[in-house]
């Protein structure tokens, strides 16, 4: 799950790294008493987005009082920064930058451990730098096991090539971030830009946080830092039912077991949909080991309420999961829905009790439901039935 | 032959009275496979009851250690079921014991507890395969995991999968040629076994004739292995890749099947495999004609 620049500044600020004050704000009411909140003076008031480029989208402006501070929000709330709407905005202390630096602890799945990318040229995009003087960027491989301990940080601050007068300074916040990192179980923590205040101090100006959602059951407080908003409606609901949904754009719902063959069974639909006006699959959706009628009957909901959806496949092979349960599922999932189940639904069952599930489905024949022997017949089947209705 | 696992494994079971332990000791007994125990330290001392492939009953002990499992059984390979928040102590003991084979099965582990029990591995005799993976089944030997044993029997092909299902989807459509193992790494971000690791072994397995590489988006795991393949795999290599249509950004299911920016694509890794010689299909039964093509002509 990625936060929002406010929800990372909060973390950040719990767990002692050196953040300027912020307040975010969804009104330009907010805004102004968030302005002056923050002492009256200049703030920058910034786009809370999960995209980058959004000072060059107009996502950032600078504000002299908190009349000012309003009129910047009322201009930015509701802007569309690449396809992202501004629903909130950070109003943020205005800081006197003397030198930017940049900052990173991530997930290095290549090397199987951390990877801290440090470099006294912040602010810039990062990918760019990497790639145009790579030699200015410092990349130093964590040990999972021992974190960022103060060697760590000190090998790191040595590596970025930082002024003698600020190693110390900038070590500490540096082992403030893998606080973050490793309290949180966060994936990714980035600060861009690291900044040196005119006074001297180390401020963490812009953050970036990546958290690990399998970690879930041991923060609870990270539930609530989830974007309800911006989801998808029908994501929304598949979620409340534990269901494994991503929304996409096309017109054949897409039920499997297992994310590889769910995976595998999106793009067959897809070169099957070439051939029938180009239809597409609409969503992915895995069931999981083990799928009961109730769990078909929820998943099918799901699919049978996007309006897109024209026809859909369920692709099941049963390994752990039976496939006499799976058609048990569907025909218990159609009982359930009655009327509300209108759209034509291709199966494809193999494996575990794959006869008797394909028995089960034969013997109830369902007006809407098609047997399919093969995935490939399968999607070609759905896709042309998507296109054909 | 085969790789990893075979029919001298003495395997036991960390969780073997939970529900999926249970379900899935049951099935590994049904394989064939020699299940000597299990470990859960609040029931050492009590027996679990199963059937073994004849029918016959089999009651197995439960040990408080997996420690004490190994002494008493002289087991070489553990399957771990235990919840997401204990699998990391689970997999540190066993390889505190000094397991041979430690076979993580569950899902949802934090990819910190992961980088931390790798960590601690190094340096260890324990292979690692998993987290979040259905394990590893050398047909007609022996099952360390969730696959189905049914599906089909010996034969001379290899095969490395990041996914279940989609392991078995080819194991079904190459039933009439066999495997000699079929192993799933797992979809999480970090990995005990990767591709390069299983290509490795399949190469120096006299029985494996063939091998199927299946893969998914996310990560550079299937670029890396082509760089392997190209240098150090003399047998022929099919493979597939899972994901072409999944949009940037989101997650597919498992934790590492994500398309970050221009990174992980399915088209980057079929590009990087046939780059290197490797025939890769487009769909499973397209890749599973390739396979046959191969081996029909060995």
């Amino acid at each position: 799950m990625d936060l929002f620049e406010y929800q990372a500044r909060d973390i950040f600020e719990k767990h002692g790294v050196p953040v300027l004050g912020g307040v975010v704000a969804t009104t330009v009411e907010e805004a102004r008493e968030g302005a002056e909140k923050l002492g009256g003076g200049t703030v920058v008031v910034k786009a809370q987005v999960k995209t980058g480029g959004r000072g060059k989208a107009g996502g950032v402006k600078l504000a002299h009082s908190p009349a000012e501070a309003a009129e910047k929000a009322g201009e930015i709330l509701g802007m569309d920064i690449k396809g992202h709407t501004v629903h909130r905005v950070m109003i943020a202390q205005g800081a006197k930058i003397a030198e930017e630096f940049y900052f990173s602890v991530l997930l290095d799945r290549s090397n199987r451990n951390y990877l801290a990318m440090c470099s006294v040229e912040g602010g810039m995009e990062i990918e760019q730098l990497a790639v145009e003087r790579p030699e200015a960027l410092a990349r130093i491989a964590v040990d999972p096991a021992v974190g960022i301990d103060e060697a760590k940080a000190a090998e790191i601050v040595d590596a970025a090539g930082f002024a003698d007068d600020i190693k110390g300074k900038v070590a500490e916040v540096i082992q403030g971030l893998w606080t973050v990192f490793k309290a949180e179980d966060a994936t990714l923590v980035e600060v861009n830009p690291l900044v040196r205040t005119e006074d001297g101090e180390i401020v963490a100006l812009d953050g970036k946080v990546t958290l690990d959602e399998n970690a879930g059951f041991r923060h609870a407080d990270h539930a609530e830092l989830e974007d309800s908003a911006a989801a998808d409606p029908l994501e929304a609901k598949a979620k409340e039912n534990d269901l494994n949904y991503v929304k996409l754009d096309g017109e054949v719902g897409i039920i499997g077991n297992g994310a590889g063959l769910v995976m595998s069974t999106l793009d067959v639909v897809a070169y099957a949909g070439e051939k029938h006006g180009g239809v597409k699959p609409a969503n992915f959706l895995d069931i999981g080991g083990g799928a009961n009628a109730q769990v078909m009957a929820n998943g099918l909901d799901v699919i049978l309420n996007d309006a897109q959806v024209k026809s859909v496949f369920v692709n099941v092979f049963g390994g752990i999961t039976a496939c006499d349960e799976v058609a048990n599922g569907i025909v218990g999932a159609l009982d359930i829905l009655g009327d509300e189940a209108s759209k034509p639904l291709v199966v494809r069952l193999d494996g575990n009790n794959v006869e008797l599930g394909r028995q089960i489905l034969n013997e109830r024949n369902h007006p809407l439901v098609t047997l399919a022997d093969t995935m490939d017949g399968g999607a070609d089947l759905a896709a042309a039935k998507a296109a054909a209705a | 032959m085969s790789i990893y696992l075979n029919q001298d494994s003495k395997i036991i079971v960390q969780g073997i009275t939970g529900g999926m332990g249970a379900k899935h000791t049951a099935l590994m007994l049904d394989s064939g496979a020699q299940i000597v125990g299990g470990v859960n330290a609040r029931k050492a001392g009590t027996t679990v009851t199963h059937k073994d492939a004849s029918g016959a009953d089999v009651t197995l002990p439960v040990f408080g250690t997996v420690k004490e499992a190994m002494a008493e059984t002289g087991a070489d390979v553990s399957v771990v079921f235990v919840p997401p928040a204990f699998t990391k102590d689970a997999a540190i003991e066993a390889i505190d014991a000094g397991i041979g084979l430690l076979v993580v099965i569950t899902e949802g582990v934090p990819v910190q507890d992961t980088a931390e029990v790798w960590s601690y591995l190094q340096g260890k005799e324990t292979r690692m395969i998993g987290p979040n993976c259905p394990g590893i089944i050398t047909p007609g030997e022996s099952l360390a995991g969730i696959t189905p044993h049914t599906i089909t029997g010996k034969g001379p092909i290899g095969l490395v999968s990041k996914s279940g299902t989609l392991t078995y989807q080819m194991m079904y459509e190459l039933k009439d040629f066999g495997f000699s193992t079929a192993i799933g790494i797992g979809g999480d971000p970090i990995v005990g076994t990767t591709h390069i690791d299983a290509l490795e072994a399949f190469e120096n397995d006299p029985e494996t004739k063939a091998i199927v590489m299946i893969g998914e988006i996310g990560g550079d795991a299937e670029e890396r292995a082509a760089e392997y393949i190209k240098a150090h795999v003399t047998k022929p290599v099919v493979g597939y890749v899972a994901g072409f249509t999944a949009p940037e950004g989101k997650t597919m299911g498992h934790a590492g099947a994500i398309v970050s920016g221009s990174a992980g694509t399915a088209a980057a890794k079929k590009e990087a495999l046939e780059a290197v010689g490797v025939k890769v299909g487009k769909t499973p039964s397209e890749t599973a004609d390739l396979m046959r093509e191969i081996l029909q002509g060995l």
